[in-house]
Parts: structure tokens; C-alpha cells; sequence
């Protein structure tokens, strides 16, 4: 019934004292948490930055694929993660943002939204990922008036009503099931073949309010005040028709918020960063883990284990910098 | 009557609400019969404000506190307003139960109305301190929404900073007439002087942007 995770408390951590760290990991997701966690343990003067602790995982109603944990709502398991990293008292400063690094000489210079500048030898970028838009005529105009990119915070909005779904992975598949419990009907309408666990899938199959619609592009959204619903076209016979629906939950996979270092590292074509088997990037001493790195599978075990090897090895990469004289 | 907070989550508020500063004081609007989350909301309070001494409720009856009630532009139950130190109403309300995510955005405009410091860059101090019109911020929320506390929190930090300011938290689903008036089906959903609007848990400057062309 709480969803207790209060973080701003007026105790003074290392960042009040030093603007010179080791490492500076910016993201509070699996990724980083798991990241400081692994630094703090070697013992280096690490200090987490983050907005949104937790990151996605609020956004996940239950986590079923991490091992050892089963059936777990996704805001259980942050608040797991972040009190195992506050036990080992690693300083978190939730209440900036990062506007700009710069690779200097041996060291980055972060840029602080409060107008601070920090120094560190690494960096891990956790930044994680944001929602992907459809980016089709009306998604805007109708956001939040019936398109929703969030079902566990908007599901309540459409009890009774006809909902479409889009999108064929995972997300898609949870969307279905929460809004299952609200929603009169639901029709998930994807452009290509499901790629859902296939135990997400069964559960699917046995809900009796729910109509699939495969191979099947949005073209659309319309309404007036509110929406109303969306045109689609059947990619098998090339037809259009119209669906109508009150509500529109875009589930279609995410997009690496790598802005922070575009233009100096190197990125894939989706924009998210090129990582070798170390988790550093095209620059030395900058490092990336989680969804934001161009590991094809994003999945919070993945995220998390990202973010341990990142910070092992930072702990290398620097020793390694010491012996040559940093 | 069994208790809303387990100990685990009692333990974790304490801890968190004695930072508290300077005594301040809930004042909750209820109702005799129909109220949904009226009981519910009272014994919230009531838990929260057992958890710190500096922490007092007081309960009054939207009808027989009319008067009352109309000083803190109250005109819904359950809803409830923090006072400072002095007794002062600053435009921090809450209109239905803070629970779920909102819990944490009650313990936030507990903790500041006490007097802890909001920790803004000065230059955002003082855009806030130049504005003059009178502003009322209105952001729906529903619990399970987890980006919905910190546009909350954001409201109520600028009504705490500027008497010109009100921030109110609106729990969608209790509310749902007034959602519907104002075409809520995401949130968190912010509405300005009942006709500007801003979408999704936005940084402060976006509020001032918004607040600064009316």
C-alpha cells in the first residue's frame, strides 16, 4: 500500500566535502546501483548520481525472470537494490542532473545542473533508456488524452473502456496482462510476429477479453477532445480499417538515453553506446553498462551484471593508470 | 482497527520524519456518510503524525468548519492542508489519500514546511520569489504511478517559496469527477490556473516556463 523511496535526506555525504572522485556513476537503475555497489566494495571513492532511482523497474509491475527472486514487483526489487547500496553508505546525489562531460587531460569534468563542476577519473554512463514513440500522426496530439506510455500509472484511467496495446516484446505482453484486471477489452495490435516469453504468452491466451491483431501497422491516432481510436493497416492484405479504442498503451521498446555523450564516443546505430568486453567505450576511462550500452538484450539481470563488470573494471583500469604514474 | 503501516515501513518514516525541524500542524476536511477514503486518510494521518511529536492533526467537518474550510479554499473531502510553524497556510494541500507513490511526497512537504531548506540553484529562487499573479497548480496523480510524487513535490516547493503560489495533489480515481473535467487519462497531469497544461513529471523550470507566460 506505501511505496516508500524517499531519498533526499539533509545528511552530508562526500559530495558536500570533494568534487575529486574515482569514479562517478550517473544513473540509478540495476546498472548503476549494481555498479556502486561492486566500486564502493574495492574501496574507491565512488559517488552515484542519479534523478530517478530505480530507474524502469518502476515502471514494471512484476519481475519474474530474476534469479532467485519470483513473482516481485519491480518497485520491491529497486528498494531492495538501493538499500543493499545505502547499507554500504555510498554517497547518492539525487537532487542534480548531469549537463555536460568533458574528457580533460586524466581527468572528466562533470557539469552539474546546479551550476557545480565535478572531477573524476572513470565515469560509468547507467543512464538507461526512455520509452519509444510510434512517432505517427495524433501520438502526440493525444498523449495523455488516451495515449499512455505508462500502464502500472495510467491503467486505472480505463476501467470499462476498450484499450489498444502496441508492440510485441515483453513490455507489450505485462501491459496486457495489468491492464487485463482494468479494462473491458484489449486489443494488441503489432506489426510484425510476437517476441514475448512464451510464459507471458500462455497467461495471454487464457484471458477471454483480449483480441490479437498481428502483422499489423498503426498508421494513426485520432479523436476529438480525447482520442477515439486508430487506423491500422493489415499488412497481409494491405487494407485499412479503423479501430475504435479509448486508449492507446505504447509499449514498443526503448531508446538509449545517451545524449550526455553524443558527439565524442562512439555509437551504434540506435545511439547506444559501442562497449567492449571491459564495458569501456571508444574513450578510456569512460565506461557504460545497462540499457544505455549496445548489449542487444535488456533485461535487469543484464543491466545489473553490466554494471558489476563496469566497475570491476574501472577498479583495474585505474590501478593500472597508478602503476603508470596517474 | 489494523494498523496501514507495517513496522517495517513505520520504522523506515520515522527514521526519515525526524529530521523534522519546527512543530507544524495537519489540518484534514472530512465528511459525515459518503466520503470514500476519508476514514482511510484520517488514519494515515493519524499514524504518521504518531511517528514524530512535532507532528500534530487536526480533524474538522467540511460542513460544521465551513468557515474554516473556505479559509484554505477546501471544497472537497478528503483533503487536507500542512501549516508552518507559525500557523501559517502556505498552498500545500492534498485532496484525496497520499498513499502508494504519494507517501513519499507527503513526507517531503512535511519535512520542508518544517523548516528544512529546498535546495534550488538561486537563480530559479528567484524566478520564483518575481512571480506575482495568483497561481493555483492542480496535479493528478494515481498511487501506483511511481513519476507522480516528484511533480508533486515540485508543486508544493513552489507554493512554499511564493504566497502567491497553491499547490494542490489530486488522487485521480477518488476524484474522478474533476479528472474527467480536466480530460485526465495519464499521469501525472498538471494543470495551471485550470487552463495551462503540462504532462509527465517535469523539472521546476518547466513549471516556471508555463507559470511565466500567463
Amino acid at each position: 500500500m506505501f511505496d516508500l523511496s524517499f531519498n533526499t535526506t539533509q545528511q552530508s555525504t562526500l559530495f558536500d566535502t570533494t568534487d575529486r572522485w574515482d569514479l562517478l556513476i550517473i544513473g540509478g537503475g540495476p546498472a548503476g546501483l549494481n555498479a556502486a555497489l561492486y566500486a564502493q566494495r574495492k574501496g574507491l571513492k565512488v559517488g552515484l548520481i542519479a534523478k530517478d532511482i530505480g530507474g524502469q523497474l518502476h515502471n514494471t509491475t512484476d519481475v519474474d525472470n530474476y534469479l532467485g527472486f519470483q513473482r516481485l514487483e519491480g518497485k520491491t526489487l529497486s528498494n531492495q537494490f538501493l538499500n543493499h547500496v545505502k547499507a554500504l553508505d555510498v554517497p547518492i546525489k539525487s537532487d542534480v542532473f548531469v549537463t555536460q562531460i568533458t574528457p580533460q587531460k586524466a581527468l572528466f569534468s562533470l557539469q552539474l545542473s546546479n551550476g557545480k563542476t565535478l572531477f573524476s577519473k572513470t565515469i560509468i554512463i547507467a543512464t538507461g533508456s526512455k520509452p519509444r514513440k510510434l512517432n505517427i500522426p495524433g501520438e502526440e496530439t493525444f498523449s495523455n488524452r488516451g495515449v499512455s506510455y505508462c500502464t502500472t500509472c495510467d491503467a486505472p484511467f480505463f476501467k470499462d473502456k476498450h484499450v489498444i496495446v502496441s508492440g510485441g516484446g515483453n513490455s507489450a505482453a505485462e501491459a496486457v496482462l495489468d491492464l487485463s484486471y482494468w479494462a473491458k477489452h484489449i486489443t494488441v495490435v503489432h506489426r510484425s510476429r510476437w517476441r514475448a516469453d512464451k510464459l507471458l504468452l500462455d497467461k495471454i491466451s487464457n484471458l477471454p477479453n483480449v483480441t490479437i491483431h498481428l502483422e499489423t501497422q498503426i498508421i494513426n491516432v485520432d479523436g476529438d477532445e480525447m482520442m477515439r481510436g486508430v487506423h491500422v493497416l493489415d499488412k497481409n492484405t494491405q487494407s485499412t480499417r479503423f479501430i475504435h479504442a479509448e486508449g492507446l498503451f505504447i509499449e514498443i521498446g526503448t531508446i538509449p538515453m545517451s545524449d550526455l555523450v553524443t558527439g565524442f564516443v562512439q555509437l551504434n546505430a540506435n545511439h547506444e553506446i559501442v562497449v567492449d568486453a571491459m564495458q569501456m567505450s571508444s574513450i578510456p576511462g569512460l565506461f557504460a553498462a545497462g540499457d544505455v550500452s549496445h548489449q542487444p538484450f535488456k533485461q535487469i539481470i543484464i543491466a545489473a551484471a553490466e554494471g558489476a563488470k563496469a566497475a570491476l573494471a574501472v577498479t583495474q583500469y585505474i590501478n593500472q593508470k597508478t602503476k603508470e604514474s596517474y | 482497527m489494523a494498523k496501514l503501516f507495517n513496522d517495517d515501513v513505520r520504522t523506515q518514516i520515522t527514521e526519515i520524519l525526524a529530521q523534522t525541524k519546527n512543530p507544524i500542524q495537519l489540518v484534514l476536511f472530512t465528511k459525515e456518510g459518503v466520503c470514500p477514503t476519508c476514514q482511510e486518510t484520517q488514519q494515515l494521518l493519524e499514524e504518521v503524525c504518531e511517528t514524530n511529536e512535532k507532528l500534530t492533526l487536526s480533524v474538522k467537518s467540511i460542513e460544521t468548519d465551513k468557515a474554516l474550510a473556505d479559509t484554505y479554499g477546501v471544497t472537497m473531502t478528503p483533503s487536507f492542508v500542512i501549516l508552518d510553524s507559525k500557523g501559517v497556510y502556505k498552498g500545500v494541500k492534498f485532496n484525496g489519500i497520499p498513499a502508494g507513490h504519494e507517501i513519499n511526497s507527503l513526507i517531503s512537504a512535511l519535512l520542508e514546511m518544517s523548516g528544512l531548506t529546498i535546495h534550488y540553484q538561486e537563480q530559479v529562487l528567484n524566478r520564483i520569489n518575481s512571480i506575482e499573479k495568483p497561481i493555483n497548480i492542480k496535479v493528478f496523480v494515481t498511487l501506483s504511478c511511481p513519476h507522480c510524487a516528484g511533480a508533486v513535490q515540485n508543486a508544493h516547493r513552489l507554493a512554499m517559496l511564493n504566497p502567491n503560489i497553491e499547490a494542490e495533489m489530486i488522487e485521480a480515481q477518488t476524484f474522478q469527477e474533476l479528472s474527467t473535467k480536466h480530460n485526465v487519462s495519464g499521469v501525472p497531469k498538471i494543470v495551471i490556473n485550470d487552463q495551462h497544461e503540462l504532462v509527465g513529471n517535469q523539472p521546476i523550470e518547466a513549471f516556471l516556463e508555463k507559470i511565466e507566460r500567463i
